[in-house]
């Protein structure tokens, strides 16, 4: 932001104009094509099926952090709420016979906690790095504690068809990940409370002066996104048939890093529910390709750092441009 | 008498800004120089050059007979000049002495020498007669010792030109006699001293000579034994501009605003004043004078701790800026960048921050179509110069981003409109047509609530005139008596008695 910008669009050249508003739809479209012509199997169904339910948990939680983001905070929690609510929801089912009873106390938990991260950012203003890092922890602990640190497997089977069964050859995850796209695109964009959450992230201090409840907007994404990532763990419990208090660790960069690599800017204002499912895709991709040119996993670790890197530093030179 | 310091020509320009138009005084080696103008007269950019902070952009700076150009601050201080500013540029977690050895701490081994550093620190503080232990944290000291830290670690840097930039602004009685004292000693050392202030007071007590700039411009040199305190003030601003202000008076519209004995943060005193419906009521003060935070407190972001404020009759309650907002009271802030626009967001979406709430589908879903509209009329009704209205508002002049708040406000139903410093850095043009929306305004019976810095723009504008001083209401005039030395008076700080 520099003070004396006054550059005018209309003196930029039209492939960098192009390029910032596809921004990275365009990288997108290319490693597919590239992927579906250079890698063997890629482009079967079979492939695409587990592609799609790979990226599926990384979607639906992305589809929260982007407001998280947006609103100029982030939450490193998710990968322990994603575990200790797949755990709770297995030991109230084991308990209570009753798959409703231990959706809905994963869910609680989520929110629980979510707005815990809310109200501690947004009330007390503690910087959202130190209290989310403090309820990762706490959360990943209290897992372990109700486990007991191990799985905890389920009896009753009708929960295995959320995370198991498909709908016209698509998976139900995927079904349910395209949904949290559509739904939270639609709030994004067409709703006051998606605007305001841009603008919070903006600039908090005019977005209070415009009488927008700035704290009353923060806490809600929290919760949001605590609930989001409990459900995450409950379909993915449900899929692995137990909770897993071990299961996700490292989940919460995954996950930003899909966003951040999309073009969602880590100091809030700017994203686009497109950005983030072209943060997903790529990053799905380069995995399921990585996978099927049978690259160590150790190097895949390598990648993923390198393509996240090479992300930033494109954004930031389209931004230099501007 | 030689001149230790000249500044030959001096311009400074920043884009629509003409900060410094060739400016040319001399300081002298040996005398103590008081630097007078009002707000936004250039003081500060003035300052900033001879620190190096800005390189100016015609002229030139003239140190000991030869021209120089600083390119940073460290150039500055390698040269010999100090600036000692409001906020003093001191570690306080560090000791008094590595503060004043901070870049070149005596080394032994690569390690700090302690023992050397305490000695030469002692020996600094020696020097002006300062007794304070060169160990202390300087976050123990009083404002008035720090500032003696930074005096003795200007002269250890050998500085032979020292400028003061309000220097006693928060200091005691005591500190500022021992200050003084000080500077007379530098003075008759042969040090040229710059002295900052609006204190006529101090500078009458203490300086030898006095340059008076206006608008960036230089007025007068000369010996301050030449001239009278109201003469100064009569040449900082003695001007007369074009009538950009399209000034017409308005019959009273109605009862209005009123607020009786407010007390809140910033407030030395409880504020009591009126506005009409349809008058244009400003404030005038120095900067810290108190007048944002009232505004602040009127519009709710800041929390009253005492007071009525009634509209129409009707008590209000402003808890908060929405609260205030939904009452018709809204606020163009003063830090148009920090506080008024989303840089990030479109003009359109700067425009409907506020009014979209109300006029969105069952107070959830926008309504696009108002949307669009909207942000249309309002940026044509304020001529809003935009390619488009998705064009990101960091992208437009300061002109613009003010006409594209004022767009917000118009677009809700606005009984009071408290404008803050509203043409602040913006361009002749932008301002004389932000007055005329000011005069729109009230025409239509809103209160017109304006704070600002610039003298002739109070009296162009303005009905009726507030002028406050250190957190109080110092006056409240009327226009036909508002002249600008009276006000100037009425806002400088009272004067402390000082016994030389």
């Amino acid at each position: 932001m520099s003070s004396a910008s006054a550059a005018s669009p209309s003196a930029r050249q039209p492939i960098a104009d192009f390029l910032d508003r596809a921004g990275m739809l365009v990288v997108l479209a290319i490693l597919f094509l590239g992927c579906s012509v250079f890698v063997e199997n890629f482009l079967s169904w079979r492939n695409m099926q587990g592609l799609a339910l790979a990226v599926s948990m990384t979607g639906m939680v992305a589809c929260t952090m982007l407001f998280c983001l947006a609103a100029g905070d982030f939450d490193l929690s998710i990968g322990s709420v994603v575990a200790c609510a797949g755990v709770l929801a297995a030991v109230v089912m084991n308990r209570s016979e009753s798959i409703t009873l231990g959706v809905l106390a994963g869910l609680t938990l989520g929110a629980l906690v979510g707005a815990t991260n809310g109200y501690v950012v947004a009330k007390l203003r503690i910087n959202a790095l130190i209290t989310t890092l403090a309820t990762m922890q706490i959360v990943r602990g209290f897992g372990f504690i109700i486990s007991d640190g191990k799985a905890v497997g389920i009896g009753l089977e009708d929960f295995f068809s959320l995370g198991s069964s498909d709908l016209l050859g698509v998976p139900t995850p995927v079904w349910i990940t395209a949904g949290c796209f559509a739904v939270f695109g639609f709030i994004l964009n067409r709703t006051v409370f998606g605007r305001d959450t841009l603008a919070v992230g903006g600039n908090s201090e005019a977005a209070h002066l415009a009488g927008i409840a700035v704290n009353r907007v923060k806490i809600a994404i929290f919760t949001a996104q605590g609930v989001m990532a409990a459900f995450a763990g409950i379909v993915l419990a449900s899929r692995i048939t137990s909770g897993q208090p071990n299961t996700s660790q490292g989940f919460e960069l995954e996950v930003i890093s899909a966003c951040v690599l999309g073009g969602v800017s880590l100091t809030g204002g700017v994203g686009s529910m497109a950005f983030v499912i072209a943060g997903v895709l790529i990053m799905g991709i380069v995995q399921n390709a990585m996978n099927l040119l049978n690259v160590p996993t150790f190097y895949q670790y390598v990648a993923r750092g390198l393509i996240l890197l090479a992300a930033v530093l494109f954004d930031r030179w389209k931004r230099r441009r501007v | 008498m030689s001149a230790a310091l000249a500044f030959t020509s001096v311009s400074m320009e920043f884009p629509g800004v003409k900060a410094l138009d060739d400016v040319s005084f001399a300081v002298r080696a040996g005398s103590i120089h008081a630097l007078m103008g009002e707000n936004g007269a250039g003081k500060s950019t003035l300052l900033k050059i001879l620190s190096g902070a800005y390189t100016p952009t015609a002229g030139s700076l003239v140190l000991g007979g030869t021209p120089r150009a600083f390119h940073d601050t460290a150039d500055a201080l390698a040269a010999g000049i100090a600036v000692i500013y409001q906020e003093l540029h001191l570690v306080p977690e560090m000791t008094v002495a590595e503060n004043l050895y901070l870049g070149h701490l005596p080394q032994k081994f690569g390690l700090v020498d302690r023992r050397a550093l305490a000695a030469a620190a002692r020996q600094q503080l020696d020097l002006i007669g300062e007794s304070i232990d060169p160990n202390t944290k300087l976050g123990r000291l009083s404002l008035g010792q720090r500032q003696m830290v930074e005096i003795a670690k200007a002269l250890s840097r050998g500085a032979r030109v020292i400028a003061f930039d309000e220097p006693t602004s928060s200091l005691s009685d005591r500190e500022v006699r021992r200050l003084f004292t000080i500077i007379r000693e530098l003075r008759d050392r042969g040090c040229a001293i710059l002295y900052v202030s609006h204190r006529m007071e101090e500078i009458f007590t203490l300086c030898d000579r006095i340059t008076i700039l206006r608008d960036g411009h230089h007025v007068e040199t000369a010996d301050l034994a030449t001239l009278t305190r109201d003469t100064v003030v009569q040449r900082m601003v003695g001007r007369k501009l074009a009538d950009i202000y399209n000034y017409s008076p308005r019959p009273a519209a109605g009862p209005g605003l009123t607020v009786e004995n407010l007390t809140g943060p910033g407030l030395a005193e409880p504020c009591s004043f009126r506005v009409a419906a349809g008058e244009i009521f400003g404030f005038f003060g120095l900067i810290g004078a108190g007048r944002s935070e009232l505004l602040k407190l009127l519009f709710g972001a800041a929390p009253a701790t005492g007071g009525r404020i009634t509209l129409d009759g009707r008590e209000l309650a402003l808890s908060s800026p929405r609260a205030a907002i939904e009452a018709g009271v809204v606020l163009c802030p003063e830090d148009r960048k920090k506080e008024g626009i989303v840089p990030v967001r479109s003009v359109l979406e700067n425009i409907n921050l506020s009014a979209r709430r109300r006029r969105a589908r069952a107070g959830i879903f926008l309504d696009e179509t108002w949307e669009q509209s909207n942000a249309r009329e309002r940026s044509e009704q304020l001529r809003v110069k935009t390619p488009s209205v998705r064009q990101l508002i960091r992208n437009l002049s300061g002109g613009n981003q003010q006409k594209v708040i004022l767009g917000r406000w118009l677009s809700e139903t606005v009984k009071v409109i408290l404008l803050d410093e509203p043409t602040r850095g913006i361009d002749v043009g932008a301002k004389s047509e932000i007055y005329g929306i000011m005069q729109d305004l009230a025409r239509a019976g809103v209160c017109v609530i304006v704070v600002s810095s610039e003298l002739p723009e109070v009296l162009g504008v303005s009905d009726r005139i507030a002028v406050m001083r250190q957190g109080r209401i110092a006056a409240i005039l009327d226009r036909a008596d508002a002249a600008e030395e009276k006000l100037l008076k009425l806002a400088l700080p009272l004067e402390t008695t000082l016994a030389s």
